[in-house]
Parts: C-alpha cells; sequence; structure tokens
C-alpha cells in the first residue's frame, strides 16, 4: 500500500493513477489519523520551498510523518520540492527543512556557463544511477526523466547519491539515506520510465 | 543532456478543442481529455492548455477542466487562460499543474509575475505574449485578448522585464504565423532569445517537421511548440492527433539516443 501525502501541492491524481493501473493498492492521506497508518509514503511536491513547508505544517500532518519516517523508519519518497524539504535548509527560503537528510539545497550558479545552461532547469534529462540505485531497476534501455528546479539537493555523504545528472556539472538527481529516497524530478510526468521508477519504489 | 523540448499547443472554447487560424475561425478539433489521453500515448515532451475565452469573457478558469487533465496527463502540463491573481495560480498549481501561463494580466499587471513567483517558485511561471507586427513600421507589438488589444509594448522589453521579475519560461506566440503552418517566425525568436536567459518557448506557424528542425538548429536548448502540427493532416486541415515517433523525434533534434 502506498499513502500519497497530501499537503495541498503536487499532483495528488496522477500517481494515483498511475498506481491504479499498476494494481498497486494506494491511499490519500490528508490528515495526521489516516497518515498513522502509512507504511510507504510518497511526499510530492511543486513550488517554492517556504510554501510547501508551510502547507505541510498546516496540514497537521508534519509530526505524524516524522515519527513514521525517523522513528519506524518507513520507507518514504519525496518528488521534486518533496525531495529538497528533507535537506536541513534551502537557498530558496528562510524555514528549516525536515532534515532526514544530511544535506541543504542550493541554487544552481550558471555564471558563466553557455547558452544552452539556461534556469530553471526545464525538461528531459538524463540520470545515471549509481550501484546502490536500485530504484532505478528495469530500465537498461535507457532512460529520461522530466525536470523543472532552479535549486538542487546537496547531500553531504557522498554515499547518500544514486542517481546523477549533468546540468553545468553534476548534480544529485536522486538520493537514497536508509528508507528515505528523493528524486529532483516527476516522476509521475516522466511516461514509461517514471512509472517504471514508481513501481520500483512500491517493490523495493 | 538536456533535450529541446516538442510541445503540443491546445486551445479550448466552450470546453471542446479548437484550433485557429492568426487567431481566428476557430475549428473544433476534440475533446481536451481524449486529447491528453492521445499524447500521453505518444509520450510527449509536455502539453500545453490554453482556454482562449477565459479573459475576453472575463471569467474564471475551469477549476474542474484543470484538474481533470492534471490528473490525466503522464507528462507536464502548462495551463493559461483567464488567470489574473496570484491566488488563481496558487490555486492551479495545487490541482497537479506544473506551470501556470499568464498573459493579458502580467501585461497590465507585471507585479503579478513577482507575485506568482513569490508564492509557487519561478519554475512554475510561465509569461505568453501573443505578437503581431503592427503599425506603419511594421515593428513586432504585444497583444492580448486574442489579439484584439493593442498594449504598445515591444515583446523584446517585455520579455526581460518578465525575466527579470521572476518568470521561469517566455512563450512567443506570433499572432501573423498562427495556423498557416508556414514555418516559426525566426527573427522574433532571435531577438528575444538575444535579451534573456531563461527558457523560451516558440509557438505559431510550425506546420512539418522541418520547421521544428529548423527552430532547434539554430536555438538549441528551446521550447517548439505547435498546435495545428499536431492535430491536423493534409491540406483540407483533417482532424488527426500526431506527434514525432522515438525515430522522428532523433532525426530531428539530431540526437542518436533519442
Amino acid at each position: 500500500m502506498i499513502t500519497l501525502v497530501d499537503y495541498g501541492l503536487g499532483n495528488i491524481q496522477a500517481f494515483a493513477n498511475i498506481y491504479n493501473r499498476l494494481n498497486i493498492p494506494v491511499t490519500v492521506a490528508r490528515d495526521a489519523q489516516t497518515l498513522a497508518n502509512a507504511s510507504r509514503m510518497i511526499l510530492p511536491g511543486v513550488g517554492h520551498f517556504d510554501w510547501a513547508m508551510k502547507r505541510l505544517a498546516d496540514s497537521g500532518m508534519r509530526q505524524t510523518l516524522d515519527d513514521l519516517v525517523v522513528r519506524q523508519k518507513k520507507p518514504v519518497l519525496g518528488i521534486c520540492v518533496g525531495m529538497q524539504m528533507m535537506a536541513k535548509r534551502s537557498d530558496e527560503g528562510e524555514l528549516p527543512g525536515l532534515g532526514w537528510i544530511d544535506a541543504e539545497v542550493k541554487k544552481f550558479d550558471v555564471t558563466g556557463s553557455n547558452r544552452h545552461t539556461q534556469l530553471p532547469h526545464m525538461g528531459w534529462n538524463d540520470v545515471s544511477a549509481t550501484e546502490f540505485g536500485d530504484i532505478f531497476g528495469g530500465m537498461e534501455g535507457g532512460s529520461r526523466f522530466y525536470f523543472l528546479h532552479s535549486y538542487y539537493f546537496a547531500p553531504n555523504r557522498g554515499e547518500e547519491v544514486v542517481g546523477k545528472t549533468d546540468y553545468n556539472g553534476t548534480f544529485a538527481s536522486a538520493v537514497r539515506a536508509g528508507n528515505v529516497f528523493g528524486v529532483q524530478f516527476h516522476p509521475e510526468k516522466s511516461h514509461r520510465w517514471g512509472i517504471q521508477l514508481l513501481k520500483n519504489f512500491a517493490e523495493l | 543532456m538536456l533535450r529541446p523540448r516538442i510541445i503540443p499547443c491546445l486551445l479550448v472554447q466552450n470546453d471542446g478543442l479548437v484550433k485557429t487560424q492568426r487567431f481566428g475561425d476557430p475549428k473544433y478539433v476534440g475533446d481536451p481529455l481524449n486529447a491528453a489521453r492521445i499524447f500521453n500515448e505518444k509520450e510527449v515532451d509536455e502539453l500545453t492548455v490554453l482556454d482562449i475565452d477565459a479573459t475576453a469573457q472575463k471569467r474564471e478558469p475551469n477549476y474542474t477542466m484543470i484538474r481533470n487533465l492534471a490528473g490525466e496527463c503522464r507528462m507536464p502540463l502548462c495551463y493559461g487562460g483567464g488567470v489574473s491573481t496570484a491566488d488563481q495560480i496558487e490555486k492551479i498549481v495545487t490541482l497537479g499543474v506544473e506551470k501556470v501561463a499568464i498573459s493579458a494580466a502580467a501585461v497590465r499587471n507585471p507585479g503579478l509575475i513577482a507575485e506568482g513567483a513569490r508564492r509557487v517558485g519561478d519554475q512554475s511561471i510561465v509569461v505568453v505574449l501573443d505578437v503581431k507586427k503592427s503599425g506603419l513600421m511594421r515593428r513586432y507589438e504585444v497583444f492580448t485578448h486574442n489579439g484584439t488589444q493593442k498594449t504598445g509594448l515591444n515583446p523584446v522589453e517585455f520579455a526581460k522585464r518578465a525575466q527579470d521579475l521572476g518568470a521561469g519560461e517566455i512563450v512567443i506566440n506570433a499572432i501573423d504565423n498562427d495556423g498557416m503552418m508556414k514555418g516559426y517566425d525566426l527573427n522574433l525568436i532571435r531577438d528575444v532569445r538575444a535579451a534573456v536567459t531563461v527558457p523560451l518557448t516558440a509557438l505559431g506557424g510550425a506546420g512539418s517537421y522541418d520547421d521544428l528542425a529548423a527552430l532547434i538548429r539554430e536555438f538549441g536548448i528551446i521550447g517548439a511548440s505547435a498546435g495545428s502540427l499536431f492535430v491536423f493532416k493534409g491540406k483540407y486541415r483533417a482532424v488527426l492527433i500526431s506527434y514525432p515517433n522515438a525515430a522522428e523525434k532523433a532525426a530531428l533534434l539530431n540526437d542518436p539516443a533519442q
């Protein structure tokens, strides 16, 4: 069972549609009571860092989510800003992050880059999975994912990077620290490659 | 490697999809949700849906349609039409839309670009400029309300201003080329590209995959958007949704890895 954490941001319906098509049970949590039963969670996200942190706090689910992830070690996958929220802080905002991973979120530096490096990083790009990137299994024929962001996730422990992407230098497009997974791209908007990744997360 | 984006642009009028020529003569081409499903199967890079009635009729965006579309799309969705406040931008993002396009409201009140970017992040704010040659000197000018209202604004200067205020993408829609299927206005795109560093998307005029290829050849990382090319077949404009398959796309991107 996948629980979608619906704090009002991100495309809950797109995730639900994909899991329904895969015949993988999915439920949506909009309050702490429902969330408390979760065994495997997706934390979606679109938008500004502080806005997302504030909406999560306002949803009343933050404490329960922290307990599930930090104490009970339930698997969680953060998407885009949902991934960035797992860091300690972000250049984009003032509010502290969830701090589940020893990382900060930085703005891309594109000064001195060529005209093909524009901000935001918008469009389809490649991800090279590391040997610990089980979440990218079943994509041996190649893959691509949709990115839409100006800030990137910078973990302090290199071994937590499980996917790398090149954009005026390499950045961590996928991370894993134990039960905590994060991807910078939007798997729910990345056709069959995203569907495969969401399936992998459900079955890991 | 980041790839150029090839983006079908669908126009909505009276809850149905239409295609125009030079912003007039709308022809019914189908149902928005059904089209989104077909574009899912074709694995399109992104989809843009513009409600061309909303601003002209001074009404709110159709949130039910937006929610249904966003849930259906397995590719990123950009919605535009009738968006005039930051609250509306926020609401549309919460419905699951990745990017919100503003046009007339951004021209009337450029502060909306900054306020929208502050709330939802600059990556989700798209400014669409409808541009037409105007006056005795045939200079490029920004128009609004389906090309009926002059603004006196130079598109290059306004695109730069929109970027500085926080727009994450600029879409240049060439009204004179709309539906003509004779190629993009490359001069106009060249002028705007030289002035801004955010992602740029060209719309208006693509009539063949060669037109997309010509745009991508010159500008590299760019959005190549089109309406007629992806909904019509043949000179009688028979409705048939199409999109380059993997091999055609690799050829036009000149990318063996596609």
